[in-house]
């Protein structure tokens, strides 16, 4: 959808002139302007079928004198419309210069009324049990523009129930209306042909071609476009109504990219993760492995207590022995690009409070890109390390430098912060050696030799902000509350700060961090916290341009030197 | 499937009613003629593609519109006009495409032509393609003529072998091949953008339109013209007589001649190749096709083909002409024409005329017509795809003995709620009968509700 402001157009919409880009799906030029077309196959990032008929509207252009090319006129000077004789389908419709459209006629009317009749006729009707009740165009559209009764006496169309068409996506082919969308999505977003419609007319029924699966990582966008409740996740399948589910807006930590999402959750659980639109990031997709990262909220791994030395004990209590382990030791930091931009930040002042010259150290985390929305780097937030000031350089591959340090003794103590350390090269005897404070979500080998244990939050349980790879600087909200003991927002850091300064100015709040941010990176100047848009804010990436990012190419993103890409 | 073709025989129409006027058919009917291109040349096959190859593609093409040819697929729209469409700026390869997916129920005329007489159709297609500077030509053929088709692999060999098609075509530089493409038997087929899918591999599901004019953005994107087997044949005989001297057989914007599908409760059903304006319905009905049986008397006549709308027994149609003349006609007075059964509310369509007598039950003839266009809907488009089963469900319903009174304003809803609304005109062929049925017989329509018992009442089985 384009909002460029050098090329808009007057049309005439139910009577009313207003101004939309030229050349602009019609569909999408009414809903700037607030007038629903209702439509089922139309989706704005796929290719127009018209096949569903839902968004018929009456539509008509200036007319203009064959023989001479004038613009016809009415008695009274007006330009002269010459309306299409049959109703034509908002979707494949582009608006031109001084177009007429009727939304509202009583042709419009009775399209809709037809179409939804007909959507009926062989559609099960069995909401009380379907998942997408709720959040069902057919419910919906059937309710504003549908008759409210039924003519069909006849048998309906008996068709397969419960087709797996993928690991991880269900099928209910009485359900589909064959709008094609998810065929569209399969050919055209992620060019696997897997999926089609067998047999014709009323009968058509869609499947996977013989031998295939919808097996992509993106396989459950299919049921986030699906308008009806023929495509449902395995997942969320029978779990939870949707209209208890509260949206909380967040994003997909699993890779750079920072696909934008929302959480969906209901008293304190959460129930499903799905994309949320922005067209500069990841359009209206998100990868399937995002979706199941919640899971590691109730992890059987969770470390959701303080302890020292394995033993549980409250947070001031490990907080005070981890200030006091930094204050008396040689000590390195071991962060992560896995980290908020706050944490980071506060990450960064920690290390100040201690003494600027200890080592600090990042892990990368790397993988294959798919070059869609998975990049090549599996970190959410290696652009927030670099601005909030943690670090001036990329992570390093392994710890193999920290370790040769504690075995000759130069350190003795080590700060981990998000980073299972354990993962990243140090052997179980330097581990041993070091006193380690752990910071983390879960439990590993490293929260075992751990001197002092700290629980962290998950991205799910805090609010705060990430920098993906275009330095577009994204929100994330709390959507569910921490597990109970554990301190809530910033608090770890800020309480651990406070200790090793006692003149800390920093409050455990997002909007609070974002003051002193402001302040201290040039970058931020001027932002806040709650001033950054649900869609994020780019920042100037100019001071790092020399660093050689791995993330691949996106969507939405291309590196800027090819040729250094892993 | 392959057969000996030269132990295969078409049985020869009788010798010509006088009312007739044989021009694609002069030759097929004759009982010393084969589809050997040997006879085709021995009776000055390929002279007219000469003729045609020493004229400009221009010349051509103004003779066609010249002659005033139209259509003879269904629609009538005229044919030079259609390749005047073309999108010559886009730089692409022009294709053509011959549609021989004969399909509407009661017509069977354009396999009279394949089997019989395929190098007139083979002949009539290189002028086009020369005329249009097509890059490649097509021939689509439904799967139901597998002889056509092999009928016409052969005779396209044999031209290929004479020069006639393919490389350097008679010596004039221009190429073009010929390729027969069999389809999966789907009437959707013969939707022209239905017909371009399927030749590119895929379902048959008919593009929205606009932005996929054929002219413009057809098989593979590139410019291409459809048109039937009929009209391309018509192109060899106004080359061969020229445009102005076509256009003054038959009647005005109704030129040539046509070959009429007579089926039904006729005496005699068949093809008959008339001179387009100059003969009624009721003579070919009651002359040429011998009238209705004795002791029966004529219920309805549906003009051309299965989808066109019906007219029912004693109507009057009354009303003027786009040229002024005024009209009022029984179904006997009604020339067989293009504009005519237009100005009778219903249209010529493919040509084929389908005689009901009074021992049809005209809801198990309405359902016997819904049963075909369920089952043909591509079931891409919602009103189509839905309207076309429902209707076939109620009309079945009713003539089995479930009908109730309110049915048959129901059905003219459901018939109003799919024309116009649909992505191709199988939502017109599908709606019209049911809309007309209603509209011209729903006293027998509400009076079915009385009859409880299952059993078919026409005399043969419809339902």
């Amino acid at each position: 959808m384009s909002n460029s402001t050098e090329d808009l157009i007057t049309i005439n919409l139910n009577g009313k002139d207003v101004e939309v880009p030229n050349r602009m799906n019609l569909v999408d030029a009414a809903e700037m302007h607030g007038v629903e077309i209702p439509h089922y196959c139309y989706h704005s990032k796929l290719s127009v079928a018209g096949n569903c008929r839902m968004c018929l509207i009456e539509m008509g252009t200036p007319g203009r004198d064959r023989a001479t090319g004038d613009p016809m006129l009415n008695e009274d000077g007006s330009a002269k419309i010459m309306w299409v004789p049959k109703p034509v389908i908002a979707c494949a419709t582009n608006v031109s210069p001084g177009m007429h459209v009727n939304t509202e006629s009583e042709t419009v009317k009775s399209c809709r009324e037809g179409v939804m009749e007909f959507l009926l006729v062989n559609h099960p009707l069995d909401c009380p049990i379907c998942d997408q009740a709720g959040e069902c165009r057919l419910q919906e559209f059937s309710t504003d523009y549908g008759r409210g009764y039924s003519r069909f006496i006849e048998e309906k169309n008996v068709k397969p129930k419960r087709t797996r068409i993928g690991p991880r996506v269900m099928l209910d082919d009485e359900r589909c209306i064959l709008c094609s969308r998810c065929v569209r999505f399969a050919d055209e977003v992620i060019e696997d042909h897997v999926l089609g419609f067998v047999d014709r007319g009323s009968y058509s029924t869609l499947t996977t071609f013989p031998g295939k699966e919808l097996d992509s990582n993106y396989s459950l966008n299919t049921v986030d476009i699906c308008p009806v409740g023929a495509l449902t996740s395995t997942d969320f399948r029978f779990k939870m109504r949707v209209w208890f589910l509260r949206e909380t807006p967040s994003i997909d930590a699993e890779s750079s990219v920072g696909c934008n999402t929302l959480v969906g959750s209901r008293e304190g659980k959460i129930y499903r993760i799905t994309p949320r639109q922005n067209d500069e990031v990841n359009d209206t997709w998100m990868p399937d492995s995002g979706r199941e990262l919640y899971k590691a909220v109730e992890s059987k791994d969770r470390m959701d207590r303080y302890a020292i030395e394995g033993r549980p004990v409250s947070a001031d209590e490990a907080l005070a022995r981890a200030a006091e382990l930094l204050q008396d030791g040689m000590v390195a930091i071991v962060g992560s690009a896995k980290l908020a931009l706050e944490e980071q930040f506060l990450l960064a002042k920690i290390r100040e409070a201690i003494c600027s010259d200890i080592p600090a150290y990042w892990v990368s985390h790397y993988a294959e890109g798919d070059g869609k929305l998975l990049s090549a780097d599996r970190t959410p937030n290696l652009r927030g390390g670099l601005l909030s000031g943690f670090s001036d350089s990329l992570p390093v591959t392994d710890l193999s430098d920290l370790g040769a340090k504690i075995d000759s003794g130069e350190i003795t103590t080590v700060l981990a912060v998000g980073e299972k350390i354990c993962a990243a090269g140090l052997t179980d005897e330097q581990l041993k050696k070091a006193k380690v404070i752990y910071a983390g979500e879960e439990l590993c080998s490293t929260s075992e030799f751990a001197e002092v244990e700290i629980p962290l939050l998950t991205v799910f349980e805090k609010s705060g902000t990430f920098v993906n790879q275009q330095f577009r600087v994204q929100k994330f909200t709390q959507a569910i509350p921490g597990p109970s003991g554990v301190l809530f927002g910033l608090s770890n850091f800020t309480k651990l700060h406070h200790h090793l300064d006692a003149d800390s100015p920093y409050a455990p709040s997002p909007a609070a961090i974002w003051q002193h941010m402001a302040e201290a990176v040039p970058e931020f100047a001027g932002m806040t916290f709650n001033g950054i848009p649900a869609t994020g804010s780019v920042v100037s990436s100019d001071r790092f341009a020399e660093l050689d990012f791995v993330d691949g190419p996106s969507i939405h993103f291309q590196p800027k030197n090819a040729s250094v890409e892993a | 499937m392959t057969k000996d073709l030269s132990q295969m025989t078409f049985p020869k129409a009788s010798t010509p009613h006088p009312k007739e006027l044989r021009i694609i058919l002069a030759n097929a009917e004759r009982e010393d003629f084969d589809a050997s291109l040997d006879c085709y040349t021995r009776n000055g096959g390929y002279d007219v593609l000469k003729k045609a190859l020493s004229m400009k593609p221009e010349e051509v093409h103004q003779e066609v519109l010249d002659s005033g040819i139209r259509g003879r697929g269904g629609a009538g729209f005229p044919a030079g006009m259609k390749w005047k469409f073309l999108d010559r700026k886009s730089g692409k390869p022009i294709y053509l495409i011959c549609n021989a997916d004969e399909s509407e129920p009661g017509t069977f005329k354009d396999r009279q032509i394949m089997h019989k007489d395929p190098h007139q159709l083979i002949e009539g297609m290189m002028i086009t393609a020369y005329a249009i500077n097509a890059a490649q030509a097509f021939i689509y053929i439904r799967e139901e003529m597998p002889y056509g088709a092999q009928i016409l692999d052969q005779a396209i060999a044999e031209a290929k072998a004479a020069g006639f098609v393919g490389d350097n075509i008679g010596g004039s530089g221009y190429s073009c091949e010929l390729i027969v493409h069999r389809g999966a038997a789907a009437y959707i087929c013969g939707e022209e953008t239905g017909l371009i899918e399927s030749l590119e591999g895929k379902r048959a599901y008919p593009r929205i339109k606009p932005p996929y004019f054929p002219a413009a953005l057809g098989l593979y994107m590139c410019p291409t013209i459809v048109n039937n087997v009929e009209t391309l044949c018509h192109v060899k005989h106004i080359v061969e007589r020229g445009g102005k001297a076509y256009s003054e057989i038959g009647t005005p914007n109704n030129s040539g001649t046509r070959i009429w599908c007579l089926s039904g409760h006729v005496v005699r059903p068949g093809y008959y190749e008339l001179e387009t304006g100059k003969v009624t319905y009721g003579e070919l009905i009651n002359d040429i096709g011998g009238g209705l049986r004795s002791g029966r008397s004529l219920q309805a006549v549906i003009p051309g083909g299965s989808s066109s709308k019906i007219w029912r027994a004693g109507e009057r149609f009354s009303g003027k002409l786009r040229n002024g003349t005024e009209f009022d006609w029984a179904i006997d007075d009604i020339p067989l024409d293009f504009d005519s059964p237009a100005a009778a509310g219903s249209m010529s369509g493919s040509g084929a005329v389908i005689v009901i007598d009074d021992s049809a039950d005209i809801v198990e003839v309405l359902a016997n017509i819904n049963e075909f266009y369920a089952h043909e809907s591509c079931g891409q488009c919602t009103p189509c795809r839905e309207g076309s089963l429902w209707m076939k469900k109620i009309t079945h319903r009713m003539a089995n003995g479930g009908a109730r009174p309110e049915d048959a304003q129901l059905l003219a809803s459901i018939g109003d709620q799919i024309a116009g609304k649909t992505i191709c005109a199988h939502g017109e062929a599908c709606a019209w009968p049911t809309q007309s049925f209603i509209n011209k017989f729903e006293d027998k329509f509400v009076a079915k509700a009385d009859d409880k018992s299952p059993e078919p009442k026409s005399e043969f089985q419809m339902v």
